[in-house]
């Protein structure tokens, strides 16, 4: 009995503190995959430093990101592509976009015979996704790989067969440095593809690359590093041909800080500067500029210094290029906008 | 109003009552999913009209959807499955029925059984790592002669028409092949003892068995074909996803299943979603429309035999 008493005691007890903890309650987010790891980090970091802020996140893919943020079902979004103007119209009050990480996406291949290291030209990923250049031994890869030994096989091209923010960002390059891709093609998260078949995420996507003879296909430079596939170079703006890493990412967003618009809505695929990686883009936080739920607010805020500053740290480790500081700065000056009171 | 023969009595009310409420559950969920398919894809049907069903282009760039080659992948993939898996899933039936003895009759039906409890998603991983290798073989060694045939042009992918139907076709046999069973044994005894007794051999009185029993037998496969047509996770990891009409087994297709749980979640515009939600409604409409004629089929089979003197339905209820 006094056991019993004792044990309801306690009970109520944690039930008093809990109550106490999420006086606030938790604050909710949906939205892209391509930075969940790296959020689920961040929010699970955080928490360990305010033990008062909790953050769950639903890794339901930009478009539901969007639209949930957009009814005010979720606290915030996120999305690998930003809102055209039409999405932030419909949506219930102001939306802010916050750069959170940076990533990088790189054209994967398999082809047995070749050793060493492919290179790419923009134009060329262009018509090999068009279908237009189908052998491996084409006369436009070999005028780029001089010295490698090219096979006569067929060109198999993978894509993704759902919408993603990678396929926006593989396309958005495209875009921009074929005519052709940009007319027929166009940029979206889901295209109408010219050739090849499609594979769902990017484990199918690399999967699908590293089982097939002969294929290529893209995806985040995260899943081709922890899945040891061989990623071509990719000729940048300034006609180099630079190697997807953390540091070439970075250093296409710090080419691309000198011209941020003040919405933080931009593209930096095919970025200026010799060591910019051309296929990379940010991933965007989405925040009201006036929440309901200000005590909410001021957690988030309170979250997003943290993350843009301290929070950078876990990016390199995890896959994720590093925001430069310029952009940084401009975001925590932007931070300041959102109403807490 | 003549009173009824038995009195009411409340809890024969309740029964009647009761069960007629759960009864009616199903029929207003079928209308209310239709409805419900259609007020959420409202503004597709709105903007394309019948030109869903016959647009060959999915194009969420532009905004022009159609659902075509949807449509087809979704037939051709099921019809073939269907093609393959029949004769197997009826060998199965009719040796577990007819001819095994029972202490292997038992671990085969026990088998057969567990193949439909294998989860989709994993016959979909099987598919990839060993089925798509395979069929990539075969395609790669098909002769020269073959190739210039529509059903087999194209480069050896693996991943396509054959491998999706193949995999559908696995996938089907449990359910069919259970039901031929279950509709072979309610055959009546006599029936097989009469044909002996004429003097016919074992196969003509198999055949006999399977004629009684043709209405159950084209159930059991168009059970088969109604699940063929929704399956999504198997078909979607070895199809190729892509929205092209062929009559090629090499090329990658796309299915109307597959399409909606590849494209939903990053479905941007309001547009988009609704189409993708019409696809929906356009496979609620035409596993109706197969489910409406299998029935037709299988009624008008019931009346040829009730003319005949002897024959009972008795195996109505199992179709």
């Amino acid at each position: 009995m006094k056991l019993w008493k004792r044990a309801s005691l306690a009970a109520g007890a944690v039930l008093v503190a809990g109550a106490a903890l999420s006086a606030q309650g938790i604050i909710n987010g949906a939205g892209a995959t391509f930075p969940n790891p790296i959020y689920q980090k961040w929010f699970a970091e955080y928490n360990k430093l305010h033990g008062d802020v909790r953050i769950n996140y639903q890794p339901v893919g930009s478009g539901g990101g969007i639209q949930q943020v957009s009814k005010r079902t979720v606290f915030f979004g996120a999305t690998d592509g930003p809102m055209t103007n039409e999405q932030l119209l419909a949506a219930d009050g102001k939306l802010l976009h916050f750069p959170t990480v940076l990533g990088g996406v790189v054209p994967i291949f398999n082809v047995p015979e070749v050793k060493s290291e492919l290179k790419f030209t923009g134009p060329l990923l262009a018509d090999i996704f068009l279908g237009k250049v189908t052998k491996w031994n084409d006369p436009a890869i070999a005028k780029v790989n001089a010295g490698v030994q090219l096979p006569a096989s067929d060109i198999v091209v993978v894509h993704r067969s759902e919408g993603s923010g990678t396929t926006y960002i593989f396309a958005d390059f495209l875009a921009k440095v074929s005519p052709e891709w940009k007319s027929k093609v166009g940029v979206n998260n889901a295209l109408n593809w010219p050739a090849g078949i499609g594979s769902k995420g990017s484990d199918g996507v690399t999967g699908q690359v590293k089982s097939t003879p002969g294929a290529i296909g893209y995806t985040e430079l995260t899943y081709a590093l922890t899945n040891k596939i061989a990623f071509g170079a990719v000729e940048n703006k300034a006609g180099k041909f630079v190697k997807a890493s953390t540091d070439s990412v970075t250093a296409a967003a710090a080419a691309a800080a000198t011209k941020m618009p003040a919405d933080f809505r931009v593209s930096i695929t095919n970025a200026e500067g010799d060591a910019a990686y051309p296929i990379a883009s940010f991933t965007w936080l989405l925040l009201y500029e006036s929440p309901a739920d200000k005590a909410q607010a001021k957690s988030m805020v309170g979250f997003m210094n943290w993350a843009l500053t301290d929070g950078q740290k876990f990016a390199p480790e995890m896959g994720y290029a590093p925001l430069p500081k310029a952009v940084v700065d401009l975001e925590l000056k932007a931070l300041e906008k959102i109403k807490t009171q | 109003m003549p009173r009824s023969r038995i009195a009411v009595r409340p809890d024969e009310v309740l029964f009647r009552v009761g069960t007629g409420i759960f009864a009616s559950i199903l029929v207003v969920g079928v209308l209310a999913i239709g409805f419900e398919l259609y007020r959420q894809s409202r503004l597709s049907i709105h903007e394309f009209g019948w030109q869903f069903w016959q647009t060959d282009t999915w194009d969420p760039v532009s905004g022009q959807f159609g659902a075509r080659p949807f449509i087809w992948g979704t037939l051709y993939s099921s019809i073939l499955a269907i093609v393959i898996s029949t004769p197997i899933a009826l060998g199965i039936a009719i040796y577990i029925s007819e001819l095994a003895p029972a202490w292997l009759s038992t671990p085969l039906v026990f088998l057969t059984e567990l193949l439909a409890a294998i989860p989709s998603i994993v016959y979909g991983l099987w598919g990839v790592f060993v089925l798509v290798p395979a069929v990539r073989q075969l395609q790669a060694a098909t002769p020269a002669a073959l190739k210039s045939l529509p059903f087999f042009t194209g480069p050896p992918l693996g991943i396509g028409m054959l491998s999706a139907a193949l995999i559908l076709a696995i996938m089907i046999i449990p359910f069919s092949s259970s039901i031929a069973r279950e509709v072979l044994r309610a055959v009546p005894q006599a029936q097989r003892e009469g044909a002996y007794a004429l003097g016919a051999t074992r196969w003509e009185a198999i055949r006999m068995a399977l004629f009684y029993a043709r209405t159950g037998i084209v159930g059991a496969v168009m059970l088969g074909f109604g699940r063929a047509l929704g399956e999504t996770m198997a078909v979607t990891m070895v199809i190729g996803n892509t929205p092209r009409i062929s009559w090629s087994l090499f090329a990658p297709q796309h299915t109307m299943s597959a399409v909606i749980a590849n494209e939903f979640s990053e479905a941007t515009s309001d547009l988009y979603l609704h189409s993708l939600i019409e696809i929906g409604l356009v496979l609620f409409v035409i596993t109706l429309i197969i489910n409406v004629i299998s029935r037709l089929f299988i009624w008008s089979m019931g009346r040829q035999r009730r003319t005949r003197p002897r024959a009972e339905p008795v195996l109505k209820a199992a179709a």
